[in-house]
């Protein structure tokens, strides 16, 4: 009983502030998944030259939460040759890494849950245990389908994080910290030679988030034409409903990497003085916002690559750019003394 | 040389995504549908009606050749002598369900009195209902004879 005392004296307090820290970001981050869900169709609808979904509620908002109930009560359904437990499994590890590379973001100065020192290393760990869940998935399913699914998506998950951590790599050469605030930070006040060095380097990470995240042109694992889904073929409901919201929290998590490693985080853009009176994060949600845009915009844009492209992408072209632009970085870090 | 340069700033898929932008800012081709509907050519060959005359007397004289070349076999007629000597159908259904909206039942009729109305929403949730009689054309028949008359007009001269 004593013992729980000072447990409760300790630590009592801190945990109740952070679950509702944590309370803080998880929830209004599956607000804007959902939302996310529905500007999607929205913006490739205006795109298309339709009108998109405009009948549930004003505008169509209320059409995300007419989504999830509709999912929330239809029958989940196990197939009998799955391996139930870890079938069951797959959709949460996939939903829950989603949502805990939030823990490291920096939303302001300050304003972030873990402010770790290795922050940028956190980040990669949990982006690449997403492949888990998909693979897991995709065995777990016991069907073909998803089998062939879920080996393509992790074989293009795992190949893009290898250009993605070496692009990683030109931010940490030139900040010399794994903290996301310190990054965010020192990439403020670059030369602008520099800055421009780190253009290529922002489309490269662009790209390759796209091809981490399964989006198009690179969604192969969900090619339907060939695939059906790819690894939650099997998937119904609310298991079906975890991996739709996993996919689209990931997008806005890889977003919101993109945006504090290479577009200067919770300032505004090009730190323009006049702006500054707005606060941070709102210049953060501006650029995850923008982000996101894009890569709906992709999205209505591209064809599917063919697989083998998407591979010679990854290891012939993105692999050599990026190493060459870490020795070209480094040399002439090196060459100015600018090392940290 | 400029088509590797080319490459390498991504020009293709930069002027794809610029064309993309335009298009989200253009106007809309979709129609609200059940707030608003699309212009029905006069030929639109909808739901069936039997018509009348002005003095209330039905068309229909019961030749049958409506029936006869109805591929689709979905016209079922019977005749009788009425009491008044004329020739008339005592029975005249259309499966709707089997109908093909071919629309030749209204060209082979002498008198105009089957026709393909502008009704297409005559969905139920029976297959029944679906079954018509003649009761029920001729009532179709009262209710759209304005907008069947006007769309025979306006098809009167191309024929």
């Amino acid at each position: 009983m004593q013992d729980l005392q000072t447990l409760w004296n300790l630590y009592g307090f801190e945990t109740i502030f952070t679950v509702a820290k944590i309370l803080c970001i998880i929830v209004p981050l599956i607000l804007t998944v959902a939302y996310l869900t529905y500007a999607e169709r929205r913006v490739i609808g205006l795109m298309q030259r339709r009108v998109g979904p405009n009948v549930v509620g004003p505008f169509g908002l209320l059409q995300p939460i007419a989504d999830a109930i509709k999912l929330l009560f239809k029958e989940v359904i196990v197939p009998t040759q799955s391996s139930k437990l870890v079938f069951l499994l797959a959709p949460m590890i996939t939903f829950i890494l989603s949502l805990l590379g939030w823990a490291v973001m920096p939303f302001d100065k300050g304003l972030v849950l873990a402010d770790i020192n290795v922050g940028v290393l956190y980040l990669m760990a949990v982006s690449s245990l997403g492949v888990y869940g998909v693979i897991i998935a995709g065995w777990a399913s016991n069907s073909k389908y998803a089998f062939l699914g879920a080996i393509r998506s992790s074989a293009q998950m795992i190949s893009y994080e290898v250009s993605m951590g070496l692009v990683i790599v030109t931010v940490l050469l030139i900040t010399g910290t794994l903290n996301l605030t310190e990054i965010v930070e020192r990439m403020q006040n670059l030369p602008w030679w520099l800055e421009l060095l780190m253009l290529p380097m922002t489309v490269v990470f662009f790209i390759s988030i796209l091809a981490e995240t399964n989006r198009h042109p690179f969604d192969l694992p969900e090619a339907e034409a060939e695939l059906v889904a790819g690894y939650h073929v099997e998937y119904s409901s609310m298991t079906f409903a975890l991996f739709f919201l996993g996919e689209y929290a990931n997008m806005i998590l890889v977003s919101a990497t993109c945006t504090t490693l290479f577009l200067g985080g919770y300032y505004p853009p090009f730190n323009i003085e006049a702006l500054k009176f707005i606060p941070g994060i709102v210049w953060f949600l501006f650029k995850i916002a923008s982000l996101l845009f894009v890569f709906l915009w992709i999205r209505a844009t591209l064809p599917r690559y063919r697989y083998d492209q998407l591979m010679r992408l990854g290891w012939k072209f993105f692999l050599p750019l990026s190493l060459s632009w870490i020795v070209l970085i480094s040399s002439i870090l090196v060459y100015n003394d600018m090392l940290y | 040389m400029i088509k590797k340069l080319k490459l390498w700033v991504l020009y293709e898929i930069v002027a794809g995504m610029w064309l993309t932008l335009k298009y989200l800012f253009k106007p809309k081709v979709t129609i609200n549908y059940p707030f608003e509907k699309s212009k029905i050519s006069p030929r639109f060959k909808g739901e069936h009606a039997l018509r009348r005359y002005a003095n209330g007397e039905e068309r229909c004289i019961a030749c049958k050749l409506c029936e006869a070349v109805c591929p689709a076999q979905a016209i079922t007629i019977e005749a009788a002598e009425r009491a008044d000597g004329s020739r008339r159908t005592t029975k005249y259904d259309i499966d709707m369900t089997k109908c093909i909206y071919c629309g030749l039942c209204q060209e082979a009729c002498p008198v105009d009195a089957i026709v393909e109305g502008p009704n297409f929403e005559f969905a139920t949730e029976t297959h029944e209902e679906l079954l018509y009689d003649k009761e029920k054309l001729l009532r179709n028949g009262d209710l759209w004879e304005k907008e069947i008359d006007a769309k025979l007009k306006a098809d009167y001269k191309y024929r």
